[in-house]
């Protein structure tokens, strides 16, 4: 009996670290976004993941960040399985696929197209915009909530871990900001202000609504890129559907399939 | 012309049109079918269900389809359509301003024909610029920063080429700079949507509008920064504006950002067609109203006045087009095309 559940909570473990994979400049999980188009696991444990983006035309380097995620994704899992992962659809697939079944960093996929050799500015810059984006959900969520600004500015960690929100963005974001709070300030203190700046100023009284000002900037960019990927991904989608002549799993799931017309003739 | 429910007439120019030819015929290689693709997926992801295309007909529609869908069923009074050559892409180009011009022969009054012009050509460019000033008396022009050029995947405006270029059309008194800034690929490390070399370039050429399209969304921050900072910086509503329908209350963040940043003096409307049809969008657009919440945090309102300016009369102003001559004119020039 054992060994018969091993395939299924393998593909659990294997889904959940998928899942924490985040589209760098959205910072959305790539699973929920749709890009990780199948994830397969052989009966002898070895794994292959097929991606695919909203367009032909997304930025290699972002490309490049998410597939990187998925290699060290796929490192962790517990039965350490061969895996190949593979990019469909890009304008840049080849070089990508080859690159990255070679074990090779960005700087040596495009060496001549690259500028820098790495990529580190870049993940930083998108680390600051999930830390803001996510922090600006939950400061609305406790507004919304009825607690002053002095309640909130004031609210250290054990508070903060008690709050409760109702479903929604702020909770969905909640523990996301948490993360981001103790990766950006590993050496914080427990009693320190939860909210703080990315530099790590605190935020007076009277300065939240300006600093919320500033956050919703950092979230409408990035929600415009979400909402585009994920019309451009959607149609995409069909289009893959309208060629096999089926709709795939992927349809039923999202409700796509569309109710057939009953022949004329 | 758009007619309000209350019976007022609003002036209309389109700011960002096209007349292209996606085509299979036309397509060069796989960036081309990619590239069409990419614009329906847009059209699909955005539009209303009762106004989507054919894919067939979005890859090359007629040039009755285009009279009919901005002035005829459409509010247009004057469309601006811009050149988009791409002809590493497409064996005859993908809208050059000869297709441009040829469709806008027919009816003189309804249209201002952009140029483009690549400055990674070099001196040929700078003919270029010369021949689209003597043939075609053009305005403006359209830069379009991602296009691929031999092993080139993109360009800079604050390139020493790209100088040249914008030097000869301040000289020329081409005035109107549409920058589009796609996603970039140079340099692959770097954040593609990077819009600063406009604020270079406006500071350094102040005869020149810089009509950024899309209003460097998805960079609406920095976008907003160098068009506080720079006066002669407009940001075209293309791309913006659909969201109004599939996600009114984040349009509503959209422009309460560009009114409370830049003003009601420099946005200026494009439906972008044939990606979207402008009729829907200006009928959305007249009876929208930003969310409370929203338009009280920024202290900002969409009031019936700043929807004409950004519909028209912005635009018109760029342009120089006299608005009661302009209406005049077109009263005398009526429609005759194909019947439906």
């Amino acid at each position: 009996m054992g060994a018969v559940r091993i395939p299924s909570r393998r593909q659990a473990e294997l889904w959940r670290r998928l899942a924490e994979v985040n589209d760098p400049e959205l910072d959305e999980p790539i699973t929920e976004m749709g890009f990780v188009e199948r994830a397969q696991m052989a009966s002898d444990g070895s794994v292959e993941i097929d991606f695919r983006l909203p367009t032909y035309w997304c930025s290699p380097n972002f490309a490049f960040l998410m597939l990187d995620g998925v290699r060290r994704a796929l490192d962790q899992l517990s039965w350490s399985p061969a895996y190949r992962v593979k990019l469909h659809d890009h304008m840049f697939a080849d070089e990508v696929n080859r690159g990255m079944e070679a074990g090779k960093t960005f700087g040596d996929i495009f060496a001549q197209l690259a500028e820098d050799q790495d990529l580190g500015a870049l993940r930083d810059t998108f680390r600051m915009k999930a830390f803001k984006r996510r922090q600006e959900a939950v400061l609305r969520g406790f507004r919304q909530h009825g607690l002053t600004d002095r309640e909130i500015l004031g609210m250290d960690l054990p508070a903060y871990d008690v709050a409760r929100f109702e479903a929604g963005e702020a909770a969905n974001q909640k523990p996301r900001y948490r993360a981001a709070l103790l990766e950006r300030f590993a050496d914080r203190q427990a009693d320190d202000p939860v909210f703080v700046t990315w530099e790590g100023q605190s935020i007076p009284v009277g300065a939240l609504s300006a600093h919320l000002a500033e956050l919703r900037g950092v979230r409408v960019n990035m929600e415009f890129n979400g909402a585009l990927c994920r019309g451009l991904k959607q149609t995409r989608y069909k289009e893959l559907d309208v060629v096999e002549g089926e709709p795939t799993l992927v349809d039923f799931i999202m409700d796509r399939v569309p109710a057939r017309a009953a022949p004329t003739a | 012309m758009f007619i309000t429910p209350q019976g007022k007439e609003i002036f209309v120019v389109d700011g960002h049109t096209h007349f292209w030819d996606g085509s299979p015929e036309n397509q060069k290689n796989i960036h081309g079918k990619q590239f069409i693709e990419c614009f329906y997926a847009y059209h699909t992801g955005l539009s209303p269900k009762e106004q989507l295309w054919e894919k067939s007909k979005f890859e090359k529609y007629s040039a009755d389809d285009l009279y009919r869908d901005l002035f005829v069923n459409g509010p247009d009074d004057v469309a601006i359509v811009q050149s988009t050559y791409l002809k590493d892409f497409y064996k005859n180009g993908f809208n050059t301003i000869e297709r441009n011009a040829e469709v806008a022969k027919r009816y003189p009054e309804r249209f201002i024909v952009n140029g483009a012009f690549d400055p990674r050509d070099g001196e040929k460019a700078l003919e270029y610029i010369h021949f689209l000033k003597e043939t075609y008396d053009v305005k403006g022009v359209k830069m379009y920063t991602a296009e691929w050029n031999g092993a080139s995947k993109g360009w800079k405006l604050t390139d020493p080429d790209a100088y040249k270029c914008f030097e000869l059309c301040d000289k020329l008194g081409i005035r109107n700079i549409h920058v589009h800034k796609g996603p970039t690929i140079i340099p692959l490390s770097k954040d593609a949507f990077d819009v600063h070399d406009v604020d270079h370039a406006a500071t350094d050429f102040q005869n020149l509008n810089w009509i950024v399209e899309h209003c460097g969304l998805p960079r609406l921050d920095d976008f907003c920064w160098i068009a506080t900072q720079e006066t002669n910086v407009y940001g075209g509503l293309a791309v913006a504006l659909p969201f109004i329908h599939s996600r009114p209350r984040y349009f509503g963040e959209v422009i309460a950002e560009l009114l409370f940043w830049i003003g009601p003096e420099k946005i200026l409307f494009g439906s972008d067609y044939a990606i979207w049809t402008p009729r829907w969008l200006v009928e959305k657009f007249w009876a929208y109203q930003i969310p409370e919440d929203i338009a009280a945090e920024r202290g900002v309102q969409l009031t019936d006045e700043i929807k004409e300016k950004i519909l028209g009369l912005n635009a018109a102003r760029l342009y120089n087009i006299d608005i009661d001559a302009k209406k005049k004119a077109l009263a005398g020039s009526p429609f005759s095309i194909a019947a439906e």
